[in-house]
């Protein structure tokens, strides 16, 4: 057993408004700067929908992430010889207008503009080379559908439904959407890492966070194809590339990632898990119907007096195992199996988790009494969206895990329903409880943690240590763009 | 007394560049190592542009370097005249794939507002020195046959004397002018190297065929041996 921890988070979709106010709050702390404008280490998208970068999904297109080959694990984009015969051009990498090109205005003209019939404009203009430009597309171009079903209409989870299916799913009265706020996963086997021929790119034993070294990336950029969510980003100015550092530096001082710490729909979640290292391989390699479950085996047992002494031995400290015991991320993925890992078929063991949305419609009153709709797992009538479009995105395809978190789901809500309305037959409520195999005192817990979870509750994370240590009499004006990077120079080319 | 500050002294004011600013930017300013790869900004160009020059600037080089180095080993392979056509035919043909790529690869720089913008005046100088330098090999190759054999007696002795710090320089001074500048155009790009994004070169990720494929850092464990 080799033990680590990871910092990990949980998102209740349900909960998610799609306010972006986390993937505002990230900007202003992190990408703020040239090269990187176009960049959200946290962004919110609209699903179904195509994403962003466009079709990020679509690894046909852009090659992230493993695959299985006779039972081995490669990545899909590069076996390593190949990965060097490459490094003059990339294939396979995504360009600046597969996200969008980052513009502004030309205010100045509003005042130096001559006297003249017309009012006086303010051209767009690109961010890159300063030219007028025509915007195609911007950030979240395609929320909420932007009114129109063609995001969701080519969105690549949708392969696998039947053209039925995909016809009620388009009428217009059923059309339905939900948010999907998405950063860097921080993987156990990270594709960036080892697309990385630099090695630049490395994971933290203690608290799992992946960086981008600045100073060893050599802009050779397999990362970012090698990264199947797309969240590796080419910094076009410095020549290197960036990710989310999942706040480090805020988490070394105890406060919460800005994303999290923003969140208006409090749907975030962040602690420790422990897990081990040694089945990484193992458990990357299974079919697909089995990833979610072998990720789910590989996560630790805190209370485990021997995980516990593998983890000292490996210097974890005790904070780190005290919160790991508290962790509202262990109660979600392990206790009770209400978080999934988002597109676990792409084979990096992603370490973010996603408790998937139930979305309106559970249930039907009838005749006065609220009924869980019997056929809710199986047909459109109720499930607006298809359980398998769920588990594509959520389960590697495996329907029965998806089904598994929406019994507990609705279990809790009808257990809840009935003691506040008291409108549903305790049978039907013990009924619906063993189904999802929880019994009321977890129904209670459960619906405790999602929903009346405390700040404090919901952030369980030691100080970690130090990454570098940021010169106290630095300017923190100067220090601000770089912060994260641990430079105190500009980063100026040449 | 030009010949002998351009072929005896430039060489070395040159590698001596190299190696000190080289050094003192991989230890104060590492950030700065870098190919500043613009492909994420335009792709397409930049495809038939940079495959072509690296692919053929890499062979011509090596040939450069392997007749210098292993000129016995050299001169035993093009003894035969069949291998000599062979060789001096893909060596022209190579050097033309390099120019082409490499004037490729400048008029996208020229004409991609994009790229120009992340273009700096060293980028400009590099560029145009390598254009001129391919374009001088191309020029010797076929006006001047037989370099692969002449080499081994002009070249090959003239840096072979610079390496034992005894230059002679009697063996370059007599070519022809084209030479002499290409020969010259040689140690200018090695000083520019250090200066420019010429650096990736020296940190081409070799590594990668034998590394593990995940890295993990423990920085509790680096503090501690830090610490001692
Ligand atoms: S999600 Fe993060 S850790 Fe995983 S492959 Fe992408 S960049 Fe790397
Ligand atoms: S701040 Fe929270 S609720 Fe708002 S979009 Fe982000 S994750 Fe969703």
């Amino acid at each position: 057993m080799d033990v680590r921890a990871q910092v990990s988070m949980v998102f209740h979709l349900d909960k998610c408004i799609g306010c972006h106010t986390c993937s505002v709050a990230c900007k202003n702390i992190w990408t703020d700067r040239k090269g990187a404008e176009y960049m959200w280490w946290n962004n919110v998208e609209t699903k179904p929908g195509t994403g962003y970068p466009t079709l990020w999904e679509d690894q046909e297109k852009y090659k992230g992430g493993w695959e299985r080959q006779n039972g081995d694990l490669r990545l899909k984009l590069q076996n390593r010889a190949g990965g060097l015969a490459n490094l003059f051009h990339n294939p396979h990498l995504p360009t600046i207008d597969d996200y969008y090109e980052p513009w502004t205005y030309r205010y100045g003209d509003l005042f130096t503009a001559p006297e003249g019939d017309d009012q006086p404009t303010a051209r767009p203009i690109s961010m890159i080379d300063g030219e007028p430009v025509d915007i195609e597309a911007g950030p979240n171009w395609d929320d909420d559908l932007s009114g129109s079903p063609i995001y969701a209409k080519n969105d690549p989870n949708f392969e696998s439904i039947t053209d039925e299916e995909r016809r009620q799913l388009f009428e217009l009265e059923r059309l339905v959407f939900f948010y999907l706020p998405r950063i860097c996963n921080h993987c156990v086997n990270p594709g960036c890492v080892a697309a990385c021929p630099a090695g630049a790119i490395y994971k933290r034993g203690e608290d799992g966070i992946v960086l981008t070294s600045q100073e060893k990336c050599r802009a050779w950029r397999m990362c970012i194809s090698g990264c199947p969510y797309k969240k590796v980003y080419f910094n076009w100015a410095t020549g290197k590339s960036e990710k989310c550092i999942l706040c480090y530096p805020r988490l070394e001082t105890g406060q919460a990632p800005a994303c999290f710490h923003s969140c208006v729909g409090r749907i975030r979640y962040l602690g420790v898990l422990l897990y081990d290292a040694e089945r990484i391989e193992a458990a990357a390699k299974v079919t697909d119907a089995q990833l979610v479950e072998a990720q789910r085996a590989m996560i630790l047992d805190p209370f485990d007096a021997d995980v516990r002494a593998g983890a000292r031995a490996n210097g974890i400290p005790d904070a780190m195992l005290d919160a790991a015991q508290k962790s509202p991320v262990y109660r979600f993925v392990k206790t009770y199996q209400l978080a999934l890992p988002l597109h676990a078929e792409f084979r990096t063991l992603p370490m973010l988790f996603y408790v998937p949305p139930l979305l309106p419609v559970v249930g039907a009153r009838e005749n006065g009494a609220y009924r869980v709709a019997a056929d809710f797992f199986s047909s459109l009538e109720s499930a607006r969206v298809p359980i398998r479009y769920m588990a594509k995105l959520f389960a590697a395809g495996n329907e029965a895990e998806v089904i598994a978190v929406y019994r507990r789901l609705i279990a809790v809500r009808a257990y809840k329903r009935a003691e506040a309305v008291g409108d549903i037959a305790p049978e039907a409520i013990s009924e619906a409880l063993a189904e999802a195999g929880i019994t009321p005192d977890e129904a209670e817990a459960i619906y405790h943690l999602t929903s009346m979870a405390t700040f404090d509750e919901r952030f369980v994370i030691p100080p970690l240590a130090r990454e570098v240590n940021i010169e106290a009499t630095l300017d923190p004006f100067t220090h601000k763009p770089h912060a994260g990077f641990g430079f105190n120079q500009s980063l100026d080319r040449e | 007394m030009l010949d002998l500050l351009l072929f005896a002294v430039f060489p070395y004011v040159a590698v001596v560049l190299a190696v000190v600013v080289g050094m003192y930017r991989y230890f104060n300013a590492r950030f700065s190592y870098s190919s500043y790869s613009s492909q994420f900004l335009e792709t397409r160009a930049l495809f038939w542009g940079s495959v072509p020059w690296h692919y053929g600037i890499i062979v011509i080089l090596l040939a450069h370097l392997l007749a210098a180095l292993f000129p016995d080993a050299w001169a035993a392979l093009i003894a035969e005249p069949g291998r000599l056509y062979a060789l001096e035919l893909v060596g022209l043909a190579l050097g033309l794939l390099a120019l082409v790529g490499m004037a490729l690869l400048i008029a996208r720089r020229l004409y991609n507002a994009r790229i120009r913008s992340v273009t700096s005046l060293l980028d400009w100088v590099l560029l145009a020195v390598l254009l001129a330098q391919v374009a001088l090999g191309v020029w010797v190759a076929l006006f001047y046959r037989w370099g692969s054999a002449w080499y081994l007696s002009s070249i090959t002795p003239w840096l072979r004397s610079l390496t034992v710090l005894q230059p002679q320089i009697d063996a370059v001074v007599v070519l022809p002018l084209v030479v002499k500048l290409h020969a010259l155009g040689g140690f200018v790009i090695i000083a520019l190297f250090p200066f420019t994004r010429l650096v990736h070169l020296i940190v081409f990720p070799l590594a990668y065929l034998w590394r593990a494929p995940q890295v993990v850092i423990w920085n509790r464990r680096a503090g501690d041996r830090r610490r001692g």
